[in-house]
């Protein structure tokens, strides 16, 4: 077995010479992560704002339930997606199993409620600075949660992006309805976890190289906007 | 003498007077805040409506626009009840002014789209219309107005106090209201920036608005106000007109208050 100093220096060749299959590896996971983040957001945020605005009964128990499926485990996701999609499931017509949409729907369902949960206590606060004015207006209900949306807007880009930090770091679901195919499901978690267990410690390490870029990237954006936002006063 | 006694009156008629306010009242945790109510606006001149913290102005100004709902009695504006569509005829700036994360063109952006898209839908001609064009050389007007030309590209909440209230205030004024509620837009504005206000708002009462402005100033409700509201623990006490209010108050509350005495209810 390579010792953890040649794994690391073959890791940084394999990484300057852009391999073929790390580079196939990790355009794939950020194909799957996005294309699910965006699925996310779209589902997710009218869905929190639907939430923030309305006051109906049992909406403390919505709440809890909102809270608490952002806590869903990987494993569990994966495994009730692999169930509708498999050929005995509703869906398994389908034949997504094993494909990176499978992938998607999964990472989808895991980091919708977290988009759906955080945008609502946002947009929450925000509505309730905005309420008598926008009643004031005569606002529609529509119009209201478009214009909460557009106003959170730099607090909600950083909900999305801890919603795609946690799809592009999940391994569980996406390893039951993806199967770690090569060249077809393969992703930089999967795969990282396949070949740790092989003892290929050098592209394991590679791919977490560059997990890890990927997450200082994006906490690097968020603090960015953030800041940016707080200058002119738009968050 | 009040300011109104020297400006010419309103020019155009006014379609929400006259306001009949009927026994109205509002409790909220087993106290009754407002009660029972009864007045009749006529004309469209300001009304202020003064009284100690608590007295329940501010609550009154939200049942009169329909933003909070009365445990009784009712409101009617020009003999219509209140309902959504008398309250686009209306509009508010309150104390704090509420305004979007953008930036100063960008809140009346907002705004003229708003009562575009209401005027379209209640076939308003003089609304509606063509589009980016027009709405940008509404706002260029809006703004000069307000005097805040030179600010439009600045995020609008890191304007001064005295800026933010004249955009919230040019802002309600794009709806064209015919009834303008402030709640103590001036409080905590320093000497110019409340003249500035001022003399807007005295501009608008002159096209025909009606005004009704909660104040704890009374030199501005001397300078501004036609006639008098005057609250006491949720209770309206006296109904009359400035000057009279000011110079022979019918009771010792009011009369106290504008002393200054302290009185320990």
């Amino acid at each position: 077995m390579q010792d953890l100093s040649q794994a690391f220096v073959l890791a940084w060749q394999l990484l300057l010479s852009a391999d073929a299959d790390l580079v196939e590896i990790v355009v794939l996971s950020l194909r799957v992560s996005l294309t699910a983040l965006v699925i996310s957001c779209a589902i997710g945020l009218p869905l929190g704002a639907m939430v923030a605005i309305a006051r109906f009964p049992g909406r403390s128990i919505v709440l809890v339930l909102m809270n608490a499926l952002m806590g869903l485990p990987p494993v569990v996701v994966g495994l009730l997606v692999y169930l509708h999609l498999s050929n005995a499931g509703p869906l398994g017509w389908l034949q997504l199993l094993y494909t990176p949409t499978a992938m998607i729907i999964a990472q989808s369902v895991l980091i919708t409620p977290i988009v759906a949960a955080l945008s609502r206590q946002i947009l929450e606060d925000l509505h309730d600075e905005y309420r008598e004015q926008f009643q004031s207006m005569g606002l529609s209900r529509t119009h209201t949660i478009k214009t909460l949306i557009t106003d959170a807007r730099y607090s909600l880009l950083t909900v999305a992006l801890a919603g795609f930090g946690r799809a592009v770091a999940e391994v569980g679901a996406v390893m039951i309805v993806g199967g770690n195919i090569n060249h077809l499901t393969r992703v930089m978690t999967t795969a990282i976890t396949l070949e740790t267990s092989r003892g290929d410690l050098a592209l394991a390490l590679a791919l977490g190289m560059v997990l890890l870029l990927i997450s200082l990237a994006v906490n690097a954006l968020v603090m960015t906007m953030k800041l940016t936002a707080s200058r002119y006063a738009f968050a | 003498m009040t300011a109104s006694m020297n400006t010419p009156g309103p020019t155009t008629a006014n379609s929400l007077l006259p306001a009949n306010v009927n026994q109205l009242s509002y409790r909220s945790g087993g106290k009754t805040l407002i009660d029972a109510v009864s007045f009749t606006l006529n004309t469209p001149h300001i009304t202020a409506v003064m009284g100690s913290n608590g007295a329940g102005k501010s609550l009154l100004l939200r049942l009169l626009h329909g933003l909070i709902e009365p445990s009784s009695g009712s409101v009617s504006w020009g003999n219509q009840p209140l309902n959504s569509t008398v309250r686009q005829q209306q509009a508010m700036v309150f104390q704090k002014p509420v305004l979007l994360r953008r930036s100063v063109a960008a809140n009346i952006d907002f705004a003229l789209q708003l009562f575009r898209q209401s005027a379209r839908q209640s076939n308003n001609a003089l609304a509606s219309g063509s589009h980016r064009a027009t709405i940008k050389s509404q706002r260029d007007d809006i703004l000069d107005k307000a005097g805040l030309t030179h600010l439009a590209k600045q995020p609008a909440r890191l304007l001064s106090g005295g800026e933010q209230q004249r955009l919230a205030l040019a802002r309600a004024l794009v709806f064209e209201p015919d009834v303008l509620f402030l709640d103590e837009a001036t409080a905590s504005l320093d000497p110019a920036s409340m003249a500035r206000i001022e003399t807007v708002v005295k501009a608008v009462h002159h096209s025909g608005t009606k005004i009704i402005m909660v104040t704890h100033d009374i030199g501005q409700a001397k300078r501004l106000a036609d006639d008098v509201l005057f609250m006491h623990q949720g209770q309206l006490i006296e109904h009359t007109q400035a000057p009279a209010f000011f110079t022979q108050p019918t009771t010792e509350r009011a009369q106290a208050y504008l002393e200054g005495r302290l009185l320990v209810d």
